[in-house]
């Protein structure tokens, strides 16, 4: 019965966002492949035509981790405020406010998935043969999802206490996307540099999918360390949700 | 003989106090952190009972705690001290606009707004057409509501609310909205769900519309109950 009541909430949630999400824009499924595929230009122009970086099919490389990125962002950013943002409805109803934040990140997946065709497409053009590899891709999506919940978490349940929280998002996502290898390389990195990037959430999933679409390699290391940061980022999150959320009402 | 379906005893609510020095200040002095935990208590000593099926009135001036009850029964808020057991669906009507998304259109809206509320999407596909039929927005389903006029919202707001059967009603001063043929209608409603042994909250500063609806009532000043018994009483002492 509850679980039946909560599914019901986190699909009118989700279908709500993604319904917004297309209806309020002309282009409104376009802007979810427009955006990284611009990015992918720009970057393909400033590294490529003019640092003159050598890396095979620089195109479809920046693509399999800028849809990953998009995701990942777009989510953090809008579930970052998804709690202010629905006050009025947290202040009088009580219903399990992680479905907030939950529909952001799932919407954002919604349109990832979409994009997948996409992405694929380019990689068959730059003769990269569809493998039946490629359906690793699932787990990945999993555990992507799992942890951009984890951190989602955290950041929708402390912001309404500390709201200087939005503005330290928005950069810090900006520095994780430079210490994401997904303009470059992960080979590239010194040696001596890569165990920091091993705290990064989003370096295993990107890398998984750069050698899944450019190798069509699925390495067991990198699921493993991701499946460690999914748990690790959904066990905190939830823990501190949990703890948070019965203050909402008071401070909002 | 009477169910108690809301029971407060000795519940006391404090919320955090801002009065943030700045970020700077409380680097250079950190004796300010300090004033991140100092509360203000809201409400104090309250304890009373409402019995099931009844229409309970909570009168009191801007400030004086009302709306803390509300949300410690809707249980979004949590006694510092004291207990507070709620038996039942509780159902707020939302002030104007919450839980409604102004690009959806309006069947949209209904089904969240009511699944929001605790109903399930299949109770709220067939109820619909009936939500819409009371509130008057027949032709109007299958727009946007940010197309809707602010009278318009609040007939939906409200039909939502009274059609998804909630045992508990939560109402913080919105009857007063739409026109006077729809306000008309409201109060139809709200005595019909009086009717249906639906418990009611009615938190206002409107004595007239407690002394309507209510038997009971309590006013609260000051953070507490000053008296509690005959609506009539209540609002005589309100009033004088």
């Amino acid at each position: 019965m509850n679980l039946l009541r909560n599914f019901d909430l986190i699909l009118t949630l989700t279908l709500k966002e993604i319904k917004v999400k297309y209806r309020s824009s002309a282009l409104g499924y376009l802007w979810s492949l427009l955006y990284p595929l611009l990015l992918a230009l720009l970057f393909f122009f400033a590294l490529r035509v003019v640092l003159k970086i050598q890396v095979e099919d620089f195109v479809v490389f920046l693509l399999s981790g800028l849809f990953s990125w998009q995701w990942f962002l777009n989510s953090l950013s809008a579930s970052t405020v998804s709690i202010i943002s629905n006050a009025s409805l947290v202040k009088k109803v009580k219903f399990p406010y992680f479905m907030l934040p939950m529909s952001n990140v799932l919407n954002d997946c919604f349109h990832f998935i979409a994009s997948l065709p996409v992405l694929f497409a380019f990689a068959i053009f730059h003769s990269k043969p569809p493998s039946i590899v490629w359906l690793a891709g699932t787990l990945f999506i999993v555990l992507q999802l799992i942890t951009t919940l984890g951190i989602s978490l955290i950041l929708s349940s402390l912001n309404p206490f500390f709201r200087d929280l939005e503005r330290l998002t928005q950069i810090g996502l900006n520095m994780v996307f430079y210490a994401t290898p997904i303009i470059y390389p992960f080979e590239m990195i010194p040696e001596n540099f890569r165990p920091i990037f091993y705290l990064n959430p989003m370096f295993p999933v990107v890398e998984s999918w750069h050698r899944l679409i450019l190798k069509s390699d699925v390495e067991l290391w990198l699921i493993g360390l991701s499946v460690i940061h999914s748990a690790f980022w959904l066990v905190i999150g939830s823990y501190i949700f949990s703890r948070f959320s019965k203050r909402f009402a008071e401070v909002l | 003989m009477n169910d108690v379906v809301i029971r407060f005893s000795n519940v006391e609510k404090s919320f955090p106090l801002y009065r943030r020095p700045g970020i700077k200040t409380m680097l250079l002095n950190p004796r300010y952190f300090w004033t991140l935990k100092e509360r203000f208590v809201a409400i104090k000593d309250i304890s009373f009972e409402v019995y099931r099926g009844e229409t309970f009135g909570i009168v009191g001036k801007n400030g004086a705690g009302k709306s803390t009850i509300l949300g410690l029964i809707a249980g979004v808020l949590v006694p510092d001290r004291g207990r507070v057991e709620v038996r039942g669906k509780v159902v707020p009507l939302l002030e104007l606009g919450a839980g409604f998304h102004h690009e959806l259109n309006a069947v949209e809206n209904i089904m969240l707004n009511g699944v929001l509320l605790g109903a399930s999407r299949r109770k709220m596909k067939a109820l619909t057409g009936e939500i819409l039929e009371f509130a008057g927005l027949k032709e109007f389903a299958h727009q946007p509501i940010r197309t809707f006029s602010t009278g318009m919202l609040a007939r939906l707001g409200f039909s939502i609310a009274v059609h998804i059967k909630p045992e508990i009603l939560l109402v913080d001063e919105i009857l007063a909205v739409g026109d006077s043929e729809f306000q008309k209608k409201c109060l139809e409603k709200i005595s019909e769900l009086q009717k249906s042994n639906v418990t009611i909250l009615l938190v206002s500063h409107d004595a007239k519309q407690i002394e309507r609806f209510c038997k009971r009532a309590m006013l609260i000043e000051d953070k507490h109950i000053k008296l509690l018994g005959e609506a009539k009483e209540v609002i005589k002492a309100y009033a004088g």
